[in-house]
Formats: structure tokens, sequence, C-alpha cells
């Protein structure tokens, strides 16, 4: 490469030398060629050359405003340096000037400081002195709440230095007014017309001006007692009015009342105790003790009045409608922990209950007899007539009345119990899915344990079960329903080998491979009814429970299709379904019904596995069996 | 289409998912999601109904990322949608995760399944993990609301990625967890209206930190959904566990206005028409769909004819005056025979709905002939 670079006959290049070029040219090419050559030279040259004019040309303009540019910049900075010299010597004035001011207002500073802390404390003494003066003024403002806040404010500077003696004047004054506020507010507290919540701020204050809680709070309770008697007295004199209105006030003016109340109380004297420990430690015990004796004795005067209300009324639907009201209330209500007045309340219902129906049977008696005697009558002046063929007549006219007057009051009845059972069924149905529902939403099924033992909740669902069995069985023999089970014993034993050959669900010989796992529930399903979950139920123990099974099975479906599992999830849950299999097919009327549930149940969680995988049905019974 | 029978549609794999194609206002379009735990099976299926013939066609597309739980279509664009799905990570572990989608151009429905564009991811990870789902403003399609745990945020989608906007926490005792939320039309769609257990809160958008109004104890167990009246402000429905569904005005939040019970199970979705809001769908556990007419909180006028409709009205119209029609229910449907978790207008045709079952099967069914002339004369 080196030659080539330094090669002087290169015409481009550094070391290029014309001559050599020239003899080179000479000696290889031809005439024709040298020629041809020569023009091609000068016509590179001739373009060389106006390029070079171009370039320069164009140049020359930018050369030009570079000069300029530079020459400005030159006077430009003859005037910056200039200026800079000026702001240094301003600088250095300010400077100066500011350390003056400075070193001038440094005593000054000091003063400042130390009037504004004397002005302070001149307002802080200001107040202090003006305090009995305010106070008097807040009383006559009948502003007790910033009366008392002041006070509670000052309070503590007054204790503090009550050594001198002109605070000593200031604190006997603020105490003396005190005193009179005191006893305004025990005034104010005596008045018949204050409202609960009137007294209960009054008490407040009281309080903050630390008044013995203890003797208060028996004073809140007297007082309030009085009020709560006015109302109690006002629903005795409503008891002529209608039953509904009577409940309403009821309701709405004493109940209401008397939660307020504990409410204030809890408020005034539990809770707040907690917070500041100042007070002796039993004082809370007391306390609660004062407010459950308090509740007790009122409730039991509201109850008295109640259940003389309810005892004569004549419309049933009315009652009903009542009873249901104030069983509602006083269920929403939860004042006292100890007392449970729900028991009460429902013992009135039912008396009430149990009254209405006796009444109904004295009307029919009633009925009865006058029918009775009419037809004496009627048979009497007729016998003298002497005609036999109107006997039947009498007959009918004897009985058709009686039978419409039973058939109405039966009606009446039957359809408050319906609604009543299917309340029940509801009700213990929601409770035990509740516990069903917690134990599918609150489990992480996807790591769980490969299953050992039935789960705790399975066991308490089957308990309960038994539990509402033996509770229905009280109101109905289950011989009307379903083959005998005599005893608890036997029934468990017989239901276990029952199931053994009976029940083979659909799943549990299923493997993932062999079929569509859909086909099977499909197909059932096809074969099956509809099943009602929220139907209404018979009169016999076999339905309600059947219902109530019904509603605690469909919701755990539901339950195990919003989630997912791992395979030993899935077998979690074949256990329990085989679980609840063995043990709950003898509670219903139809067994089939639970079969489905459960394997629907088993087929929802098949189809929210990731790997579906079942266990062994032996080895499921042996679970089942050991739990 | 002049025959009312149902139209079925039958799907192989667990569904609950379903939504209208909001955004499409001249076909009767549903799509539904599927809910297989062979997640690379799951599909997107957009059923679209012939209302001359009654025929429906059927396009599949391939969903592959996870079972879905939830599904919504676009307020404005019709071939965009978000769905909600669960989805299992290398490591097995379930999540719950959001993304938005766009369907290919479709020309002709065919039988092959096609490929499914996801735009963005929704990344509700740092809010929590049980995501409930994610609802779009009634009108704006750039506005999502995700409804995770106990709080619920919004997302601007302006931008390429999915911005947090402003999120709100329900904090109380017991770790509340919301269970469905849906926007408030209404007031300039400024409020989402939230569930957790028995109670319902609409929360501003503009004060988050504090719920605006709330509905306790509305039901006596969980609420399963809400509705709002579109063309009537503060009116809102709600359904829950207890088997009624229930009739509110958000100004006086201590008694329903209306509470009905004809299900004999829970009552999972509740719908309002969007046109003639006193029809109202509901479709349950119980494996039902009842439709009923509830005049009473419809915002039609009574007595008068509505002047816009005068191509239904007789020419003698001056004579007759609509008669008030009785709160009631309008028809059972029993076609299914599982659980319906989902029910839903038709965006396009205001007679026609769609309910759909745990066993995958779609119903598409119309309001009667008869009430629909009540209705309409």
């Amino acid at each position: 490469m080196a030659e080539n670079v330094n090669n002087p006959y290169d015409i481009n290049g550094q070391y290029f030398n014309s001559d050599m070029y020239f003899q080179k040219l000479l000696k290889e090419c031809t005439l024709k060629q040298i020629m041809d050559h020569e023009s091609e030279i000068i016509k590179n040259t001739q373009t060389l050359h106006s390029d070079m004019q171009t370039l320069v040309y164009e140049n020359y303009n930018k050369f030009i405003s570079a000069t300029d540019t530079i020459r400005k910049m030159k006077a430009d900075f003859k005037e910056m340096e200039d200026s800079m010299d000026l702001l240094a010597k301003n600088m250095d004035s300010i400077t100066s000037f500011s350390e003056q001011i400075s070193s001038t207002l440094h005593g000054t500073r000091q003063q400042i400081a130390k009037l504004s802390s004397v002005h302070t404390l001149l307002k802080k003494l200001q107040f202090l002195f003006k305090l009995p003066g305010n106070l008097k003024d807040r009383m006559n403002e009948e502003n007790y709440e910033q009366a008392v806040k002041d006070y509670v404010h000052a309070q503590r500077v007054l204790n503090q230095y009550s050594n001198m003696p002109s605070f000593q004047g200031i604190q006997r004054d603020c105490e003396d007014i005190l005193e009179e506020l005191k006893s305004k507010l025990r005034l104010q507290f005596h008045k018949r017309d204050t409202s609960i919540k009137a007294l209960a701020e009054n008490v407040e204050f009281l309080l903050q001006l630390k008044e013995p809680a203890d003797s208060l709070c028996i004073e809140f309770l007297t007082h309030t007692e009085g009020r709560l008697t006015e109302q109690l007295e006002i629903l005795k004199n409503m008891c002529e009015n209608d039953i509904i209105e009577f409940m309403d006030m009821a309701s709405s003016g004493f109940l209401s009342n008397l939660c307020l109340i504990v409410a204030s109380y809890n408020d005034m004297f539990i809770n707040r105790l907690l917070k500041d420990n100042d007070l002796v430690d039993d004082f809370e015990i007391k306390a609660e003790n004062h407010l459950n004796k308090f509740i007790v004795s009122n409730m039991k005067k509201y109850f008295d009045i109640v259940s003389k209300r309810v005892e004569d009324v004549s419309d049933t639907a009315l009652l009903v409608r009542v009873l249901d009201r104030f069983h509602h209330k006083l269920q929403a209500m939860k004042i006292c922990k100890e007392k449970n007045f729900a028991k009460i309340g429902t013992d009135i219902v039912v008396n009430a209950g149990r009254k209405q129906c006796r009444n109904h049977l004295h009307n029919l008696k009633q009925h009865l007899s006058e029918t009775l005697v009419k037809v004496r009558q009627t048979l009497a002046t007729k016998l003298t007539q002497n005609s036999d063929g109107n006997l039947t007549e009498l007959q009918a006219m004897l009985i058709i009345p009686i039978i419409e007057k039973v058939k109405g009051v039966l009606q009446d009845l039957l359809e408050a119990a319906q609604n009543l059972l299917n309340h029940y069924v509801r009700i213990q149905g929601l409770a035990v899915s509740q516990m069903l529902r917690k134990s599918v939403e609150t489990r992480d099924w996807l790591h769980t344990i490969e299953p050992r033992t039935v789960r705790a909740v399975m066991k308490r669902v089957v308990e309960d079960v038994t539990a509402i069995d033996s509770q229905v069985a009280a109101l109905y023999d289950d011989n009307d329903g379903q083959i005998d089970r005599s005893s608890d014993s036997s029934r468990k034993t017989h239901s276990i080998s029952v199931s053994k050959h009976h029940y083979r669900s659909n799943w549990s010989s299923y493997t993932p491979s062999h079929i569509d796992s859909s086909l099977v529930s499909n197909i059932h399903k096809l074969f099956s009814e509809r099943i009602e979950i929220f139907s209404s139920v018979q009169f016999n123990k076999a339905s309600i429970l059947t219902g109530i099974i019904k509603i605690s099975l469909k919701t755990f479906l539901e339950c195990v299709r919003l989630r997912t599992f791992s395979k030993y999830g899935l077998q979690q849950i074949q256990v329990d379904t085989h679980y609840l299999q063995l043990y709950l097919w003898g509670f219903v009327s139809d067994e089939n019904v639970v079969h489905f549930l459960l394997d629907e149940i088993l087929g929802s969680a098949v189809h929210r596995c990731l790997e579906p995988v079942l266990m062994e049905p032996s080895v499921v019974d042996i679970i089942c069996e050991r739990g | 289409m002049e025959n009312d029978n149902p139209v079925i549609y039958g799907l192989e794999f667990q569904t609950r998912a379903l939504s209208a194609q909001t955004a499409e206002t001249d076909v009767v379009r549903f799509l539904i999601g599927t809910q297989s735990l062979n997640f690379n099976n799951n599909q997107i299926h957009l059923v679209e109904l012939n209302e001359e013939t009654g025929n429906l066609k059927t396009q599949v597309f391939q969903h592959s990322l996870g079972e879905i739980w939830s599904l919504q279509a676009s307020p404005t664009e019709p071939d965009i949608f978000i769905t909600c799905y669960n989805h299992l990570s290398e490591e097995g572990i379930c999540q719950m995760k959001g993304a938005i989608w766009k369907f290919p151009e479709i020309k002709e429905y065919t039988n092959d399944i096609l490929q499914l564009d996801k735009l963005a991811d929704i990344d509700t990870a740092p809010y929590g993990t049980d995501l409930k789902t994610i609802a779009y403003h009634p009108t704006d399609c750039k506005k999502i609301v995700s409804v995770v745990d106990n709080n619920f945020v919004l997302w601007d989608l302006a931008n390429k990625e999915p911005q947090v906007v402003v999120s709100g926490t329900l904090a109380s005792k017991g770790q509340p967890r919301f269970t469905n939320g849906k926007w408030n039309p209404h007031n300039g769609a400024n409020q989402f209206v939230t569930l957790n257990e028995n109670n319902v809160r609409g929360w501003d958008f503009r004060s988050p930190t504090d719920a605006a109004w709330s509905i306790l104890s509305a039901h006596s167990q969980i609420i399963r959904d809400l509705d709002f009246n579109a063309n009537r402000q503060y009116f809102l429905s709600t359904c829950g566990d207890d088997g009624y569904m229930k009739f509110w005005d958000i100004r006086l939040p201590t008694e329903p206005i209306l509470s009905r019970m004809e299900h004999s199970h829970w009552v999972w979705n509740i719908r309002i028409n969007r046109f003639h809001d006193q029809l109202v769908l509901t479709s349950s556990s119980d494996s039902r769909v009842i439709l009923y007419s509830i005049a009473s909180i419809s915002s039609e006028p009574f007595g008068h004819m509505v002047s816009t409709e005068d191509e239904f009205a007789f020419q003698n119209d001056e004579s007759c005056g609509k008669k008030k029609l009785e709160d009631g229910l309008v028809g059972r449907y029993e076609e299914h025979e599982d659980s319906v978790y989902a029910v839903e207008w038709s965006s396009a045709d205001p007679w026609t709905f769609a309910s759909l079952s745990y066993d995958g099967r779609l119903v598409l069914n119309k309001v009667p002939r008869k009430y629909k002339y009540q209705i309409l004369l």
C-alpha cells in the first residue's frame, strides 16, 4: 500500500510528479490516447477551477460574518467587564449594610422576644383574672359547654400556683362559681321536662368537673328512670288505642329512649374510664351492675305492659303483625350483655299466640252452644206442630255454620303456622349454610394436604342437623313420613350399613380418562326433577329437615363452584360429601335429593379441580367411619 | 323474527361471563367467556342473532391465558372488550388478572378458532389478589374501574399503558372485600358503586377517601349484583342471596322502595332494560330467569302517549289513554338446567335478552309480544 501512496504517477496523490507522469504517458500510450488524455485533463482542470471559485464565493460571506461577530464580541466583553466590576462593588456594599443592620438590631431582638413572651404570659394571666367573670357570663348565657371547657383549661395552672395569694383568690372565686354551675346543672337534672339527650350532656359536664362518677351514675339512672316511667304511663294510658299505634309508640318512644340511655351511659361511665385510669378499678363493674339492674327493671315493666296489651286482640292478622314488629325491635336491641330479653319477648309472643288460640276455641264453643239453644228452641216449637221431616233440616242448620266457623279459624291458623314453619326452615338452613360457606371460602384449597379426616365443619353440620331433628321431633312425630328409626344409635348403624349397598356416587367410579365428566351429571339431570330450594314445607319432620338440608347443600354447591381446587382439595371435598351422605340421608323424606345434591357438589369440585384425581372409594369409607 | 320461541346455543365448557356487545346497535350480538381449568382451552364466543330467521351465527376466539370470570364489552368500540381471568402461573399459583382485547377483523363467520390481539394488561397486583371485575365507564371507553379486594381503582387508557388515576379503599373491621362494582351513569358518571357483604356504597372519584353514600344491610345476606335505572336518577336495584330483588332511591337509604321475592334460591344478576326501564330481568341459581314489569319505578310517564313513538300509535290516539301497567311477573323462563349466573339485555334490540347458565347454555329470549304492545301502545 505504501508504494501506492508514494506513487508519483497518481494524479490525485501527494507525491505526484508531473514530469515523470508525462514521460510515462509518452512512453506507454498512442498519440490518440495522449490527445484524449490531454483534453480530459484540461476538462478536469477547468471543473476543479470553477469548483474552487464557487467554494470561495460561498464561504466568503461566512468569513465576513465570523469576523464581524468576533469584533462585536470584543466590544461587548469590555462592556460586560465594567458591569461585573460594578456588581462586585454593589455586593460589597450590601454585605456591609446587612452587617451593620444586624449588629444594630442585635440588642433589640432579645428584647422583642422577651416582650412577646411577657405578652403571652400576660394574656394567660388576663384569662385567669377574667375567668370568674367569664364563667359567670357563660352561665348566664347558659353556655355551659364553653364554661366547663374554660375551667378545665385553667384548672391545672390554678392548682400549680395555688400557694400564691392572688391566685388563691381567683381559684376561690372560680370554685364558688363552679359550685353554682354544678348546682345549676343538677337543678336542670331534676327538671322533669329535660330530654334524655340533655341529661346525658349535663352528666358529661359534671363528670368533666371531676364530680364523683359513682354517685353521678346512680343519679343519672334514677332520673332517666323517672322519664321512662312517665313514658310507660303514657303507654299504659294508650292501651285503648289502636294496637299498631301502641306498638309504634312503644318501640319508637320507650325502647329507643332506653337504647339512647344505655348508649350514653356506656360512653360516659364505662368506656371512658378505660381511658383515664385515675378511678377505682371496681367502679366499672359497679357501674355495669347498676346499669344492668336498671335495664332489667325497666324492661320488666315494659314487658308487663306489652303482655297485658296483646292479650285481648281479636284480629289474628293484626296481632301477628304487631308481634312481629315487637320481636324484630327486641332482636335489633343489644343493650345488655347478660340478660336475654329476646327470650322473654318470645315468651310473650308465644303466650299471646296461645291466648289467641284459646280465644278462638272459646268463640267456637260459645257459637256451638248458641246454635244448640236455637235448635232446641226450634225443636220445642216444631214439636208442637209434630212434623218429623224437618229433623234433617235442623241438623243441617246445626252443623253447617259450625263447620264454616271452624274452617275459617283453621284457615287462619294454618296460614300463620305455614309461614312460621317456612321461616324456621329458612333460618336454620341459613345457619348451617353460613357455617359451610365460611368453611369453603376461608380455606386455601390449592395448598391443602392429603385428607386424613373429615373436616370438623362437616361434623358440626351433622351435629346441628341432629339437634334440629330432635327439636322438631318434639313437635312432630317421625312416623308419619318415614320408616321407623327408634333410637339414635340404631339409626347410625343402620344408615351406614344401608348406605354401603345403596349409595355409590357417580363420581366415585369416575376416572378422568374414561368418562366425559359432564356427561354423567347431564344424564342424571335429565332424569331428575328440578329441586326447589326455598320451597314451602309440609307439617312433618322429614319435610322440615329436607328443607333445611336442601338449603345447606345448595349453598355448599354454589360456594364450591367459586373456588379452585388442587388434587387434595378435591379429595377433601370427596371425603366430606361422603361423610354427609352417610349421616344426612336418614333425616330426609327422599334421599335421592341428598344424593343428587352431593353428586352435584362433587361434580362441580371435579370441574373446578386442576388435577382431578379422586380417592379410592374404600379409603374414603375408612376415613369416614373413623371420623 | 315473528315467533317468540327461545333460541338456544350450547357451549362445551362451563360459563359465567356474558356481555352484550354494547357498542353495536344494529345487530344483536353477545360475547361469552368460558371457564375451563384446562387453561389453554378457554374461549370467547361471539354470538350473533339473525332477527329475520332466528338463526345464530357464531365465531370462536382463543383466550388461552386462563378461565374467564368477568367480561365487559367497550361502550364505544365494538371490537374491544375486557376480561378478568384466572391465570395459572408456572409455579402453580392461581392469580386473577385483567386484560384488554381486540377482535381481529372478521369478514365471514368461520368454524376456525381465531386469535385475539391483546391490547394491554391491567396490572392490579399492587392493589390485592382478588380481582372481581373491571367495569367500563358508561360512555367513555378510555376509563375503567377495577374492583380488587377492598380497593377500587380508576384507570386511564388514553395512553399506551393503562395508568392509575384515582384509587379508593374501604377500611373497616374484619377485612372487608368488595364483591362487585358498577358505575353510576348519572351526574356525569363521577360515582362508582361497590358491594361488599350486604352493604352498598357509593363513592365519588373527586373525593374517594370516604363513601359518598351507603345503604347498609340492604339485604339480609350477600348482595350479588346491582343495576342502575339508566333513565331515572337515583334509582337502583339490587339482588342477593336472600332471594330478594330490591329497588332503592339512594336519597332514602333506609327503606327499599320495593322488594320482591320470586326465585327459590340466590339471585345472581339483575338488569334493568335501558330503553323501557319497567322491564327488569333477574337470574338465579334455581336455574330460572324471571322477567318483571315494574312500572312503579319506571321513568316512562303514564296516561299519555310518548310523542316520539308515534309510528306505533293508532290513528285515533287522543282517545287511548295509556293505562298504568301493574307491577308483576311477565314471564318465567325455565330453559336452563343449571344455575344461571348471567343475564343481559341486548344493546341493539330492546326486546331481546340472553341468559347464560353454568353448564354452558346460552338462551336468547324475547319479551312476549303482548307486553311489548302494552308498553308501546
